[in-house]
């Protein structure tokens, strides 16, 4: 059998669903029992919201005024030591997680395995390389703890209607104080989360500015949809780094994405492979983006998309 | 600040398009054009700027891996690295590995710095920086996309998927880099001919006596599943009827 701990990604009080998600990975193992580590200040809603999650056992909670912002320095240590008890240790592929658990896996003296996409057995697993033009099968080694960070653009999240319990627990790994958080710079958003949203809607550089970016909000606003940007966009200015998809940005899934202006550089299309309906939007017919859409519709975007979006809200 | 070390990986350049090989045993690697990680290219032209603003004397640039990888440090030589240490080892070395070799290489050349690539566009891993920070047991500054040294710390803006945190590490540190950290510089052709001169030590991974991580085996390669071409349509009305067909809107 295997037992899993997974930690908890949370911000402002809310689970991050990258958590549910994960929870979804380690149900695929055979026979799993799953605690989630909740590190947090003042857990709150956080630890009952974990518990809850389908499948999951038991819930641990370690309430530090340390853990105000979560930082790999200060977690990975009290990981290692709770991981011991364990045959598997989960974590997101987000930035997050991707930053945490190769530091833990070192602590404990394993090597880690990137992004699971699929799992195949206890020590089995897929996942992609080469910015997603090969999918690899690694196998792990069978006695010592398997070290993961989940793709969660895999996984469906788990539904909320379990009811683990939540123990409250003291690790007594000593604690750096090397490393500082200064601040964090959020652009505020009342649209969608990227990386959790059923539609987005994205521009390129063809969007031209900041104020060309204007009509994708105003698209995504008319579908409820989030807003993403491709790599030229956000490296030109028109729009922040947290909007980037693609193999160094954010891996998305939704039913519905939505590319405008956006040529297609394998880069980016690999972080919408798993979106459910990809429509593209260029003036160039040749754009590589049109191989892998669904729907595409080649001519002047600054046309189109007010057109689309006067008759999408009517 | 005296030394700053930074990895180079040799890695199939981000213009070829990786096959898998036919028999699922790899990717086709053969004859195809190798370069820098652009990532630790990312990290090498972080290190000179730093030095080229008085903040650092030395840059150290070091790959491991195979005897090809000179190559590439020959390159970050010419970009003006000041000398190279190449770790020859004809089995590519797993993540946790690699975080042991540059282990005894800090533990010998004592940077103030390790600056790396947050990943390497072959196996996607993005693992190392942090592994090494942890065995080293100092801080981790992952996905800069800033990097400001204050004497003995140095304040680092890292792209995460919130936004932009802002981390205050003690020096020494582990910082890898992120895309829009700097734009890397072109080589000139003179700086290509002064790199042959410079220095470049040979390592063997039994000489640092490194103990070798158990890896994860990969057993099996695949192309990924490939999206069916879709249909075109000739008009904004085209497009909202199809995307009602399949129930989006």
């Amino acid at each position: 059998m295997s037992k899993v701990l997974i930690v908890a990604e949370h911000a402002n009080g809310k689970l991050n669903p990258s958590t549910a998600k994960t929870v979804a990975c380690a149900r695929q193992l055979p026979d799993a029992e799953i605690h989630v580590a909740v590190f947090a200040d003042d857990a709150g809603a956080i630890a009952t919201d974990a518990a809850a999650l389908s499948g999951v056992a038991k819930v641990l909670l370690i309430e530090n005024p340390v853990h105000a912002n979560l930082m790999a320095a200060t977690i990975a240590p009290q990981l290692a030591e709770l991981g011991g008890n364990y045959s598997h240790l989960f974590g997101p592929s987000t930035t997050f997680g991707k930053d945490l658990m190769p530091r833990t896996a070192a602590l404990l003296g394993v090597n880690q395995i990137s992004d699971i996409m699929d799992v195949r057995g206890s020590h089995s697993f897929l996942r992609p390389i080469y910015a997603g033009n090969a999918i690899v099968t690694v196998e792990a080694d069978s006695k010592t703890i398997v070290v993961a960070t989940v793709r969660t653009a895999s996984y469906k999240a788990v539904s909320g209607d379990g009811d683990g319990v939540i123990e409250t627990v003291s690790p007594s790994a000593e604690l750096p104080s090397h490393t500082r958080f200064v601040e964090l710079q959020s652009g505020k958003s009342d649209r969608p989360d990227l990386q959790t949203a059923s539609k987005v809607v994205s521009g390129g550089r063809a969007m031209g500015s900041s104020e060309g970016f204007e009509i994708i909000y105003k698209l995504a606003d008319a579908l409820g949809a989030a807003v993403g940007a491709s790599r030229a966009a956000v490296d030109a200015g028109y729009v922040p780094n947290e909007m980037q998809v693609g193999q160094t940005g954010k891996i998305i899934a939704p039913d519905l994405y939505i590319a405008i202006g956006i040529s297609g550089a394998i880069q980016h299309l690999t972080g919408i492979k798993d979106a459910g309906t990809i429509v593209a939007i260029n003036k160039d017919a040749e754009a590589p983006i049109f191989e892998v859409a669904d729907i595409g519709l080649v001519g002047d975007l600054f046309q189109i998309v007010p057109e689309l979006e006067a008759a999408i809200s009517k | 600040m005296d030394k700053i070390l930074v990895g180079l990986k040799r890695v199939v350049d981000y213009n070829v398009r990786v096959r898998v090989k036919s028999d699922g045993s790899g990717v086709e690697t053969d004859g195809v054009k190798m370069s820098i990680n652009p990532f630790d290219e990312i990290a090498l032209e972080e290190a000179l700027r730093i030095r080229e603003r008085g903040e650092a004397k030395e840059v150290i640039v070091v790959s491991i891996g195979k005897p090809e990888a000179q190559q590439q440090l020959r390159t970050g030589l010419a970009m003006g690295a000041d000398r190279a240490i190449i770790v020859t080892t004809e089995d590519l070395s797993d993540a946790l590995t690699v975080a042991r070799v540059f282990l005894a290489l800090v533990e010998r050349e004592k940077p103030d710095l390790v600056l790396l690539g947050k990943q390497a566009i072959d196996d996607d891993n993005n693992q190392v920086g942090q592994m090494l920070a942890g065995l080293w047991k100092r801080p981790q500054a992952s996905f800069a996309s800033s990097l400001t040294i204050n004497g003995p710390s140095a304040t680092v803006t890292r792209e995460v998927d919130a936004g932009l945190e802002t981390l205050e590490v003690d020096l020494p540190a582990v910082v890898t880099t992120d895309l829009r950290l700097n734009e890397p510089r072109y080589v000139k052709l003179p700086d290509i001919m002064k790199a042959k001169k410079k220095p470049l030590d040979e390592v063997s991974l039994q000489d640092l006596k490194i103990e070798a991580a158990i890896a994860i085996k990969a057993t099996a390669y695949a192309p990924p599943p490939v999206r069916q071409k879709g249909v075109m349509v000739d008009g904004v009305p085209a497009l909202i009827d199809a995307l009602k067909d399949k129930g989006l809107i």
